[in-house]
């Protein structure tokens, strides 16, 4: 146990540190999809589509990250579903992001004056084109940076997921400590990684808001 | 073969809820109103002219935002003994709550400074007012009113993000369902619950943070 | 003793130097406008003699005391000088009154009732006793400037300065303030300003100050400055004016 040096535990969790980023990966991805759909339906003018995902949003805003996780690692099952850890982890962080995604976006269309959609309209456009054509051209451009900004949300929220067990770096932090005893020195180590993963994105996020407000003047 | 959910099992625990609700609004209200002290002060280093202060609470500004708050916990309260620094989990709890809030509001609160019109300031200077009764009397009052929706977001995200507090056997909101379920087998119907007790206490946070500003911010006679 | 004594001030912008060796003495009573074209550095050595920018170069004294580079006592300083700007800088969050209190409360330590007492009294005399408990966004350009000018008398400093006071006001306001700074001239306060009123500078002061470049081209008396340019360069700017009126 106690042959454990200083590089076992990096390599371990760096081993580790893979599951994070896959995990962050896969929920940033497919979050950002559901979140897209979401973002139609919230803008399509239906609302009732409207109140449903400002519930949806309230829902995932409004609640802990872990009880959401909580309720799909143990919820699923009672309807048939058998879930890991794993499927149980992408799905929630996938339900999480697309949540605050489409808040975040939400925003970012509303910031398209009312203009562009009226000249649009005039020009016999329907709703799906004024969105690929005029719309989310100019959303998406200041959508980025706070985009990238909450993927650093999202690496952190998948530490979250190893108290369903999921063996990310968190949950092998927690293994390694208890068998080096060395909670100081290892738990130092995951921050140290979750730094190493987190802080160029925000360094990037930073960078692309800087530049946008450059152009915008 | 289909489940029956039983959210009645949960009643004959009442008490625990209502025990976690206590713990977990008490760590929020003691993290937040240290926390957000915390970060009027960091701001102000970071705003002043005095660049290895202001560094320092860069550093840590960045450390924080860019780890996980469960990571910044278990450092806190299975780390710091290695030091000799032996915490309660409560007190373990808070101060890992301080420190997270701490930091998110040097920059929320930052930004609101940051906003401020030279002009208010320079004319603040041509009254011959001191760099501390600038910030008091001039800058921070403005500054928290630009910023008090993004504060507010950021303090209802803190009591949310207290759950996982039951990592390390605080007993707030979370440790009280992980201890009912663990009683009663009835997991989904526990935690179902549960997110409905926290989905209104964050409602009624965001309320009662509106309403603390606008009585913060009222327009009334100061002197 | 002047009042207040420049001696070749010199001040950089990074490259550019805006005040190129400016020497100039204000008695006491003395009401003076600095003029010239934007750029040519007026609001720059206005908001020198505040301490609001620092000089590369030279001498300021006030009141006998050396001030301008870093080791500035401002406090005393910002007590014998006041300033009023050109968009009025009020404290959003406070009423009129309590923008006129404040400094005297928390800077010179009188007691509430005094400072109470100091900031009526200077908001009867720029005539807005009826508007004490409203807020700046409740008032008009003109009523704020007029605030403005009260909270910086009740500073009771020895020397005004007024950086352009009246060039962010809609035009029907500019007469109201004008009226205020006039009367202030007239009761003997030593005010030095940066104008673009030039009938009221020739009415009001007793010494014009062109300054073109960086430097003190001309001064002297309103009425000669004004009728006989000596340089090509003040007869083209007075003309100028002429010709914009």
């Amino acid at each position: 146990m106690s042959e454990f040096t200083l590089w076992d535990i990096v390599y371990n969790l760096a081993l580790a540190a893979r599951w994070t980023v896959l995990l962050s990966l896969t929920a940033f991805v497919l979050g950002g999809g559901v979140g897209l759909l979401l973002l139609m339906a919230r803008t399509a003018g239906n609302p009732w589509a409207m109140r449903l995902v400002r519930g949806y949003v309230e829902l995932f805003q409004g609640t802990p990250l872990l009880m959401q996780l909580f309720i799909v690692f143990f919820g699923l099952p009672l309807i048939g579903i058998d879930v890991s850890p794993w499927v149980a982890a992408m799905l929630g962080l996938t339900l999480f992001t697309s949540a605050f995604l489409t808040e975040i976006w939400r925003g970012c269309v509303e910031s398209i004056g009312f203009g562009q959609w009226e000249a649009s309209a005039s020009l016999g456009m329907n709703f799906r084109q004024q969105m690929r054509y005029i719309i989310l051209p100019q959303a998406l451009r200041i959508a980025v940076p706070p985009t990238v900004g909450f993927s650093v949300q999202v690496v952190k929220g998948t530490a979250v997921a190893s108290i369903i067990g999921f063996v990310e770096l968190t949950k092998a932090g927690t293994m390694i400590t208890n068998a080096t005893y060395a909670p100081f020195t290892v738990y130092g180590c995951v921050a140290v990684f979750y730094f190493l993963i987190c802080y160029p994105l925000s360094l990037y996020a930073r960078h692309l808001e800087g530049k946008l407000r450059h152009v915008a003047r | 073969m289909a489940y029956k959910f039983d959210f009645g099992a949960i009643v004959p625990h009442w008490e625990l809820l209502l025990n976690g609700v206590v713990l977990t609004t008490e760590l929020t209200v003691v993290g937040s109103v240290i926390g957000v002290s915390l970060g009027v002060l960091g701001a102000w280093a970071r705003a002043s002219r005095a660049p290895v202060i202001s560094q320092i609470v860069g550093v840590y500004v960045e450390l924080i935002r860019n780890t996980p708050f469960l990571v910044q916990l278990f450092f806190i309260f299975f780390g710091l003994p290695a030091l000799g620094v032996k915490l309660t989990e409560f007190q373990a709890a808070v101060l890992a709550m301080v420190i997270n809030l701490g930091a998110y509001s040097t920059e929320i609160i930052r930004a609101g400074i940051l906003a401020i019109p030279q002009g208010q300031i320079e004319a603040a200077q041509s009254l011959a007012m001191n760099r501390v009764q600038i910030f008091r009397y001039v800058v921070i009052l403005p500054a928290l009113k630009k910023i008090w929706p993004a504060l507010s977001s950021q303090i209802v995200i803190v009591m949310l993000g207290s759950s996982v507090c039951s990592q390390i056997a605080a007993e707030e909101l979370t440790f009280a369902a992980n201890y009912i379920q663990a009683m009663n087998f009835r997991a989904f119907e526990v935690y179902f619950i549960v997110t409905g007790v926290y989905l209104v206490m964050s409602i009624l946070l965001r309320w009662m943070l509106k309403v603390f500003g606008n009585f913060l911010f009222e327009r009334r006679n100061h002197v | 003793m002047s009042l207040v004594e420049l001696h070749a001030i010199y001040k950089s912008f990074g490259e550019l130097e805006v005040l190129k060796g400016i020497d100039l003495r204000i008695e006491e009573g003395q009401v003076i406008a600095l003029i010239g074209r934007s750029g040519s550095g007026k609001s720059t050595l206005l908001r020198a003699i505040n301490g609001l920018e620092t000089i590369n170069d030279g001498t300021i004294m006030v009141a006998g005391k050396k001030v301008g580079d870093r080791d500035t006592d401002l406090l005393t300083l910002r007590l014998n000088v006041g300033m009023v700007f050109q968009q009025f800088n009020l404290f959003p969050h406070y009423t009129a009154l309590e923008n006129v209190m404040l400094s005297p409360q928390v800077v010179k330590k009188l007691s509430k009732a005094e400072a109470k007492e100091v900031a009526e009294e200077m908001l009867i005399k720029v005539g807005l006793s009826d508007k004490m408990l409203h807020y700046p966004d409740q008032l008009s350009g003109g009523q704020q400037q007029r605030v403005a000018i009260a909270r910086a008398l009740a500073m009771k400093p020895r020397v005004l300065l007024c950086d352009e006071v009246t060039s962010a006001l809609d035009p029907e306001l500019v007469n109201e303030v004008l009226a205020v700074v006039r009367q202030l001239a007239e009761e003997g306060m030593t005010l030095v300003m940066v104008t673009h009123e030039m009938r009221f500078a020739r009415e009001v002061c007793d010494k014009l100050v062109f300054m073109h470049q960086g430097r003190i081209h001309e001064s002297g008396a309103p009425e000669d400055v004004f009728a006989n340019p000596k340089t090509p360069e003040l007869a083209n700017f007075v003309g100028g004016l002429a010709g914009a009126a």
